[in-house]
């Protein structure tokens, strides 16, 4: 078991402090790559590789303040994150004028879903959205009386709380875990960390696997560039790089990081996916433009929408944690 | 007053509750005069538009407005004339004898930024109306000064005419060439017109009814 007390300077738990650096070197890394290239190839346009770094570095900076500065920051952050994803998601399907009064509650559904959370209320946290949520929003619809295109707007909304909201809110659950059997420990950031790294990572590797080696393509009709190879690439190295990390950056034993890896790898693959289908469907490329580089906010949570729910209840069966039940 | 209203309160709610993508921005003027046209759906708009400048260009930017409405009640008056800075405009022209521009062509003379919606009142959501030709008047009595022509999607979504309920939508802001004027009005209404609707051509929006 890792000594809670071994700290460095900025008062990190040793391995924490470590991940953070190597991350930094990895973005330190890439931008002297951009760099140089840019130095030795001035003919060429690095214009989209240079702010995809640099939306990188924003990402990486935002992220770790608000996982590092306290509990109450990271949720609110999260909120944030789930509030700019649902708004994004809102504003690219078709919605209807009598649907704006329903919108406006899902957003509601945003401060609730991530209350909860800071509350460790399990019970209502894994139930809110899909029972009360669930019932409410089409409750609310029929009370405006449109019944034109109701149908498309009930499904359509509650998908979108369900991965924007729902989904996303596990990651922020994942943070404030703490295990009846060592109540001093505070395995979440831990586990935010691996879960984020090993799922952006999961892309990264599977577009480089596919860049090297991809020749059939495994969904040609949702997302033309996504291969085999890819895709089998992408899992093997998420299921080495998670086996290395996961025993040295959480409490999971080799095993469990080994499972997690896959769970990641290929979960990831479909939730990006599942957001190419949105996206072709609305004949769009990118699902906005809040991360230059990058597209929209859902174009960098497509995957984590769906590994973040299947990696929290890896963990949370694996152990035992403190939480509130049905009632608090 | 008005600095506090644009930098504490306008701002942090249209770029983080809403979120502006704005398309071709350096097509904008860097100061005036200048003559900023666009489409009218909220009163979110002349807000969107004045946020597209920095903050200490902010007292050269003036919103026309019509008199009749702003002007019925003094705090709606005093909102508008002092937060917003706007610019009176005498939709009916009563007075004859005025020429009913002379007011804009005042704020052009002194190197403002002048925010007009041509289509004359925010109309139905989420559709372009015909463009009211006190632009090319505008236009011919001020050759020199630039007309920035500017499509704006989703602000009637997010608060729509008749509407008292904000719903935080993505906002997609296209900023078109600068237009001047030309020999006569028809061809001048054609020209802008036409660079209105490519400009809504170059998004594609989700559907809305």
């Amino acid at each position: 078991m890792k000594d809670p007390k071994a700290q460095n300077l900025l008062g990190l738990p040793e391995e924490i402090f470590f991940a953070l650096c190597v991350i930094g070197g990895v973005l330190i890394t890439a931008s002297l790559i951009v760099f140089i290239l840019t130095k030795l190839k001035p003919q060429n346009d690095f214009d989209s590789l240079t702010q995809r770094v640099k939306s990188w570095w924003v990402m990486a900076v935002v992220f770790t303040l608000a996982i590092l500065m306290s509990e109450k920051v990271s949720i609110v952050f999260f909120g944030l994150v789930s509030f700019l994803a649902l708004k994004e998601f809102f504003s690219l399907i078709p919605t209807r004028r009598a649907d704006r009064r329903a919108l406006f509650w899902g957003y509601l559904a945003i401060p609730l879903q991530y209350y909860w959370i800071h509350q460790e209320w399990y019970g209502l946290f894994i139930i809110f959205i899909p029972v009360y949520m669930f019932l409410f929003i089409p409750l609310r619809m029929v009370l405006i009386g449109q019944t034109d295109g109701y149908i498309k707007s009930v499904g359509t909304i509650h998908w979108g709380l369900m991965l924007n909201v729902f989904c996303l809110s596990h990651t922020a659950f994942l943070l404030i875990l703490k295990r009846n059997d060592f109540p001093g420990e505070l395995p979440g950031i831990g586990l935010v960390l691996f879960l984020v790294i090993m799922t952006q990572l999961n892309d990264v590797f599977q577009f480089i696997w596919g860049k090297l080696f991809g020749r059939a393509k495994i969904l040609p009709s949702v997302s033309p560039g996504k291969t085999w190879a890819g895709f089998i690439g992408g899992v093997l190295t998420c299921i080495i790089i998670a086996w290395v990390l996961g025993p040295f950056l959480t409490i999971l034993d080799p095993k469990q990081s080994l499972i997690s890896g896959f769970i990641i790898g290929v979960s990831g693959f479909f939730g990006d996916v599942n957001l190419s289908a949105l996206k072709r469907d609305m004949n769009i490329k990118d699902s906005g433009s809040l991360l230059p580089g990058h597209g929209g906010i859902l174009d960098r949570v497509d995957s984590l929408t769906y590994t973040s729910p299947l990696f929290f209840h890896f963990v949370y069966w694996s152990f035992d944690f403190h939480t509130f039940g049905a009632t608090l | 007053m008005r600095f506090l209203f644009f930098a504490i309160f306008v701002r942090p709610l249209l770029i983080i509750i809403l979120g502006l993508h704005v398309r071709h921005k350096s097509r904008l003027p860097k100061k005036g005069p200048a003559i900023i046209v666009a489409n009218h759906n909220s009163h979110l708009d002349a807000l969107a538009l004045i946020c597209l400048f920095p903050l200490r260009l902010l007292l050269s930017i003036k919103p026309v407005a019509a008199q009749d409405y702003f002007y019925r009640n003094p705090l709606l008056k005093w909102f508008a004339l002092n937060i917003m800075g706007i610019i009176p405009l005498d939709r009916k022209m009563r007075s004859k004898k005025k020429n009913p521009l002379s007011d804009i062509n005042e704020s052009l003379s002194k190197n403002e930024i002048v925010i007009l919606f041509p289509e004359g009142s925010r109309g139905s959501p989420e559709s372009l109306g015909d463009f009211k030709a006190g632009i090319a008047h505008l236009a011919k009595q001020n050759p020199e000064v630039p007309v920035i022509p500017v499509f704006m999607h989703g602000l009637g979504k997010v608060l729509p005419k008749g509407e008292a309920l904000l719903v935080p939508f993505f906002i997609d802001l296209f900023i078109g060439e600068p237009l001047f004027w030309v020999s006569d009005k028809i061809s001048y209404m054609e020209t802008l017109s036409s660079t209105m609707t490519s400009l809504a051509e170059e998004g594609s929006f989700p559907s809305w009814d």
